[in-house]
């Protein structure tokens, strides 16, 4: 099936926070070689003006990727993940993700662009502070990602 | 070593430079720490059935393992305020052996208004780059 056009311009409601663990940001800094002690030492990064640990700037993946399932994992969209590559990444933050913090995210598919039997697929994660109330409070990152979906083959 | 200071920059200016070698097991940890569990980034079989050369290395890791050079020269990872970058080659990594990344960064653009400095990153394998565009903006004193 191949990617519904219909999608283009949706927005999904809120998800459900994300709790952003002491832990799971040392995983995630040890994995990609951030050794920085700010990622590691609540101590350092107190020191620093944080109020706990920070995390790498690409962390942010992992609170995106759970929003995007929204979309990706819709079978009514068309995203037939034998046939996607990732073709950009692209990360703004507006303050740095510290453990403690409770993300809400916002998915936004911003565009769907078919050329020469391929279709571009961009969406956009806007990522909050959850207020007190659960809703989209402090802005945190924006999250820009476009996967490269091949046709069906001919 | 001192936190480098915008006045100072100059465009063009080399920050630094790392060899970053990835293997299966370093795969099977950014899959775990990430949450990617995509099986053509750990399962051989997988991989070359959807037409790849074998498994290759999440887009997302050769992006992650290349912003370490960044937050150590600007001394402060909460310093890197934007990060992007295009997936031009896949990673091949193969079984027994590694696939080695140079890193290199160098100052690309200087903004006194805002406050930041914009690195290129260079990520190649082989003397080939994996990566395109790839762009930290540093926000520094």
């Amino acid at each position: 099936m191949p990617v519904n056009p219909e999608y283009e311009g949706r927005q999904y409601p809120p998800t459900a926070p994300y709790a952003v663990g002491r832990e799971k940001l040392r995983e995630f800094a040890a994995a990609v070689g951030s050794t920085h002690p700010a990622h590691h030492d609540v101590t350092v990064a107190r020191g620093a003006g944080y109020p706990d640990v920070v995390a790498p700037p690409t962390f942010a993946v992992v609170v995106a990727q759970r929003a995007e399932a929204q979309y990706i994992e819709d079978e009514a969209a068309g995203i037939d993940f034998s046939r996607v590559v990732h073709a950009d990444e692209r990360f703004t933050h507006h303050r740095p993700i510290v453990a403690g913090d409770e993300l809400v995210t916002v998915l936004h598919v911003d565009s769907l662009r078919e050329r020469a039997g391929i279709t571009m697929v961009s969406t956009r994660c806007e990522i909050f502070a959850a207020a007190d109330d659960g809703n989209p409070g402090e802005p945190v990152s924006t999250v820009l990602s476009t996967l490269a979906v091949r046709g069906e083959d001919t | 070593m001192s936190a480098p200071v915008l006045a100072d920059l100059e465009v063009g200016q080399e920050i630094g430079s790392r060899e970053v070698v990835l293997d299966r097991a370093r795969l099977v940890r950014y899959a775990g720490a990430s949450g990617d569990f995509n099986p053509i980034h750990w399962n051989e079989r997988f991989a070359t059935e959807v037409g790849l050369p074998g498994v290759i290395a999440h887009g997302m890791l050769s992006m992650g393992v290349a912003a370490p050079l960044v937050e150590e020269w600007a001394g402060d990872p909460g310093a890197v305020v934007d990060y992007q970058t295009r997936f031009a080659r896949p990673v091949p990594v193969p079984d027994p052996g590694t696939a080695a990344l140079t890193v290199t960064g160098v100052v690309g653009a200087l903004d006194p208004e805002a406050g930041t400095a914009r690195i290129d990153l260079t990520v190649a394998l082989d003397g080939v780059r994996v990566l395109a565009k790839t762009q930290a903006v540093v926000r520094l004193a």
